[in-house]
C-alpha cells in the first residue's frame, strides 16, 4: 500500500502562469469552454473563473490595492480538489462512484456516476461541477493514471516555480513548515498552513501555504462535513412527524366524542 | 474585504431546479395523503373509508410522479438503478448515513406500499375485479399493519428531502437543522388541503372531513411556528433571504399560504360555501412556493 500521496500548493511563488491549468487540460483531454470561444472576464487577468467539471485547476488572481492604486500586491493561488481525508462528497454520494483510492486520493468513477448532483452540493470548497460531455460530476483525479504508472501529476511537473509539489503527505507537511519558518524568519508574519493537519477534514491532501485568511482566496475558514446536521435534523423531523401525528389523533378522536354528543342531544 | 456569515458560502449550488421543486411537492403530497388516509382508516368510521381510499388514490399516482421526476433531473437518467444497485459489483447500494441513498429505498418501499394500498381501495370501490385486494382494506389485521408501515415509509418521503437538504454544504440548506421538520409539517398541511378541496369537489360530507378542516388549520398554524422557528436558526445567514426570495416567502408562504387560510378558518362567514375550499387552495399554492424558495434562494446566493 502506497504512502498518502498529496499536493502541497506554496502560494507566494505562483507567477500565475496558467501552466497547470494547461497541462491538467491536456493530459485529462478536457474540452475548452464554449468549443474554444472562450469569453473574456474584462475585470482580471482570470478567465477561468472557477473549478468546475471541464476545469479541475484554476489560477485565482486576488488583487489586493490601495483606491489610488499607489500600493498593492497579487496573490495567486492554484486552486484544485482538497481531496480531504474525511471527503464530504464520498460521504454522501449515494452511487457509490466517489472512491478513496490506494493514494488516499479522492476519485469519481464516471461509470458509476448517474450525476445527481448531490456531492457537488456537499463539497465545501466548491470544487465538483457537472461536465457537460460526460454528464457527469468531475473534478481532479490526482492524474490517478498518471500515479498508477509511477508518474507525478501533470500540473506539479508543469509547474515551472514548483508553487505546487508533489509527494507523500509526510514529506510536504515537513517541508511546508518549514517554508512557513522561512518566510516568517524573513519578515513574512502572515504565511501559514491551511488544511496541513487533522483539524480541517480529517486534513487536506492538497494543503496551502497562504498569507492571508482563507476568505480572501475563496476559500472556507471552517469547512465542515454535511453529515454534521444529520442526526439533529432526523430527529427534529420525527418530533414534527409525532406532532403532526398527535394533531390527527386529537382531532380524529374528537370528531368522534363531538359526533356522539350531537347525536345524543334531541 | 468580503465578510460571510457561514463557511457554507464557498461551496456551488448543484443546480437543482424545478423538477425537484414539483418533486419536493408531489412526494410531499404522496407521504402526506397516505399517512392521513392511514389516520382515517385508523380512527374513522366505515362511512369514513371513501375520504381514505381518497388519499391512496392520490398517493400512489404521486409516488410515481416524483420518481419519474428524480430521474429526469439525473444527467445520465438511465443510471437511475445505480442509486440502489452498485453498478460494478451488482451489490445493493444502501449509505444510512446518505439522506440520498436512503431516500432512494424509502421510495422504491413506499411505492410498494402506494401500490398495494392503491389496488385495495380500486377493489373496496368495486373497480378491481379481484377479491384478493378487498383484504388490504380495513377491518383487519393485515390492513392495519399495511396502513401503519406505509404512513411511517410515507412520512419519511414527505421529510428525508429536507434532511438531505440540511446533508449538504449550501448555506441556508445547512445551517438549519429544521427543514426535515418543516417539510414533514408541510406535507400533512398540503396533503389535507387537496383531500378536502376533492372531497369538496365530490360534495362528500362524511364526518372525517370536519375533522380534516380543524386538523390542516392546527397544521398550519405549526407549520407557521416551524418557519419562524427556521428564521431563527438561520442566525447570520438569514440575510440570504432579505431580498425578492425573502419577499416570495413572506408573502407568497406566510401571508397567503398560511395567515389568510387561518384567518377564513376562524372566520368562517366571509366567503360563505366557499370558505373552505379557498382555504385549502391557498395552503396548497403556499406549500409550493415554500418549496420554491427553499430549492432556489440556498442556490441563488
Amino acid at each position: 500500500m502506497p504512502e498518502p500521496m498529496g499536493f502541497y500548493t506554496d502560494t507566494t511563488v505562483c507567477i500565475g502562469c496558467k501552466a497547470c491549468e494547461v497541462a491538467c487540460k491536456e493530459w485529462n483531454q478536457l474540452p475548452s469552454t464554449n468549443g474554444g470561444l472562450n469569453t473574456l472576464s474584462g475585470d482580471s487577468y482570470d478567465n477561468t473563473r472557477k473549478l468546475d467539471g471541464i476545469h479541475w485547476r484554476h489560477v485565482k488572481f486576488i488583487e489586493q490595492f490601495t483606491e489610488d492604486r499607489k500600493d498593492g500586491r497579487w496573490l495567486l493561488m492554484s486552486d484544485v480538489c482538497k481531496h480531504c481525508v474525511n471527503a464530504p462528497c464520498l460521504e454522501v454520494c449515494p452511487t457509490g462512484a466517489i472512491v478513496r483510492t490506494e493514494f488516499d486520493t479522492v476519485v469519481i468513477q464516471s461509470d458509476a456516476c448517474n450525476g445527481c448532483r448531490d456531492c457537488i452540493s456537499a463539497c465545501p470548497f466548491g470544487v465538483i461541477e457537472t461536465n457537460p460531455v460526460s454528464g457527469t460530476a468531475q473534478k481532479c483525479t490526482l492524474c490517478y493514471d498518471r500515479l498508477q504508472s509511477g508518474m507525478e501529476p501533470a500540473c506539479s511537473k508543469a509547474c515551472p516555480t514548483q508553487s505546487i509539489q508533489f509527494g507523500t503527505i509526510r514529506e510536504l507537511r515537513d517541508k511546508a513548515q518549514k517554508r512557513v519558518e522561512q518566510l516568517h524568519q524573513t519578515g513574512e508574519k502572515r504565511a501559514y498552513l491551511y488544511g496541513a493537519d487533522e483539524k480541517m477534514l480529517g486534513g487536506l491532501n492538497s494543503f496551502y501555504l497562504l498569507v492571508d485568511k482563507p476568505e480572501v482566496y475563496g476559500l472556507p475558514p471552517d469547512p465542515k462535513m454535511p453529515t454534521r446536521n444529520l442526526a439533529s435534523a432526523s430527529w427534529f423531523s420525527v418530533l414534527g412527524a409525532v406532532l403532526v401525528g398527535l394533531m390527527g389523533v386529537i382531532n380524529f378522536r374528537n370528531r368522534g366524542a363531538r359526533l356522539e354528543d350531537r347525536e345524543e342531544q334531541p | 474585504m468580503n465578510t460571510f456569515p457561514s463557511s457554507t458560502y464557498f461551496s456551488a449550488p448543484p443546480d437543482w431546479g424545478w423538477l425537484i421543486v414539483f418533486y419536493f411537492f408531489f412526494g410531499g403530497l404522496a407521504g402526506g395523503c397516505y399517512f392521513l388516509a392511514t389516520l382515517i382508516d385508523l380512527l374513522g368510521r366505515p362511512e369514513d373509508r371513501p375520504l381514505a381510499r381518497l388519499g391512496y388514490y392520490i398517493a400512489f399516482p404521486c409516488v410515481i410522479l416524483s420518481g419519474l421526476l428524480l430521474t429526469l433531473d439525473l444527467e445520465r437518467p438511465l443510471r437511475f438503478w445505480h442509486m440502489l444497485i452498485e453498478s460494478n459489483t451488482y451489490q445493493p447500494m444502501f449509505k444510512p448515513w446518505s439522506p440520498m441513498s436512503v431516500g432512494s429505498w424509502a421510495l422504491l418501499i413506499f411505492g410498494i406500499f402506494s401500490l398495494i394500498s392503491f389496488l385495495g381501495a380500486l377493489a373496496e370501490d368495486g373497480r378491481l375485479d379481484w377479491p384478493a385486494w378487498r383484504k388490504v382494506r380495513p377491518p383487519g389485521m393485515l390492513s392495519g399493519v399495511i396502513a401503519v408501515l406505509g404512513g411511517l415509509v410515507g412520512f419519511y418521503v414527505a421529510g428525508y428531502t429536507g434532511v438531505l437538504l440540511a446533508v449538504t454544504n449550501r448555506p441556508v440548506w445547512s445551517d438549519t437543522p429544521l427543514l426535515g421538520m418543516l417539510f414533514v409539517v408541510s406535507a400533512a398541511s398540503i396533503s389535507a388541503a387537496l383531500m378536502i378541496l376533492l372531497a369538496h369537489r365530490s360534495r362528500w360530507t362524511m364526518p372525517a372531513i370536519r375533522a380534516l378542516h380543524r386538523m390542516d388549520a392546527w397544521v398550519v398554524a405549526l407549520e407557521f411556528i416551524v418557519l419562524i422557528a427556521v428564521m431563527i436558526s438561520l442566525g447570520p445567514v438569514f440575510r440570504a433571504w432579505l431580498n425578492a426570495w425573502g419577499l416570495l416567502l413572506f408573502f407568497g408562504v406566510i401571508v397567503v399560504g398560511m395567515l389568510i387560510p387561518l384567518s377564513l378558518h376562524w372566520r368562517r362567514q366571509w366567503l360563505g360555501d366557499r370558505n373552505v375550499t379557498t382555504a385549502a387552495a391557498l395552503v396548497l399554492v403556499g406549500g409550493f412556493i415554500l418549496r420554491l424558495v427553499i430549492v432556489f434562494s440556498a442556490q441563488r446566493v
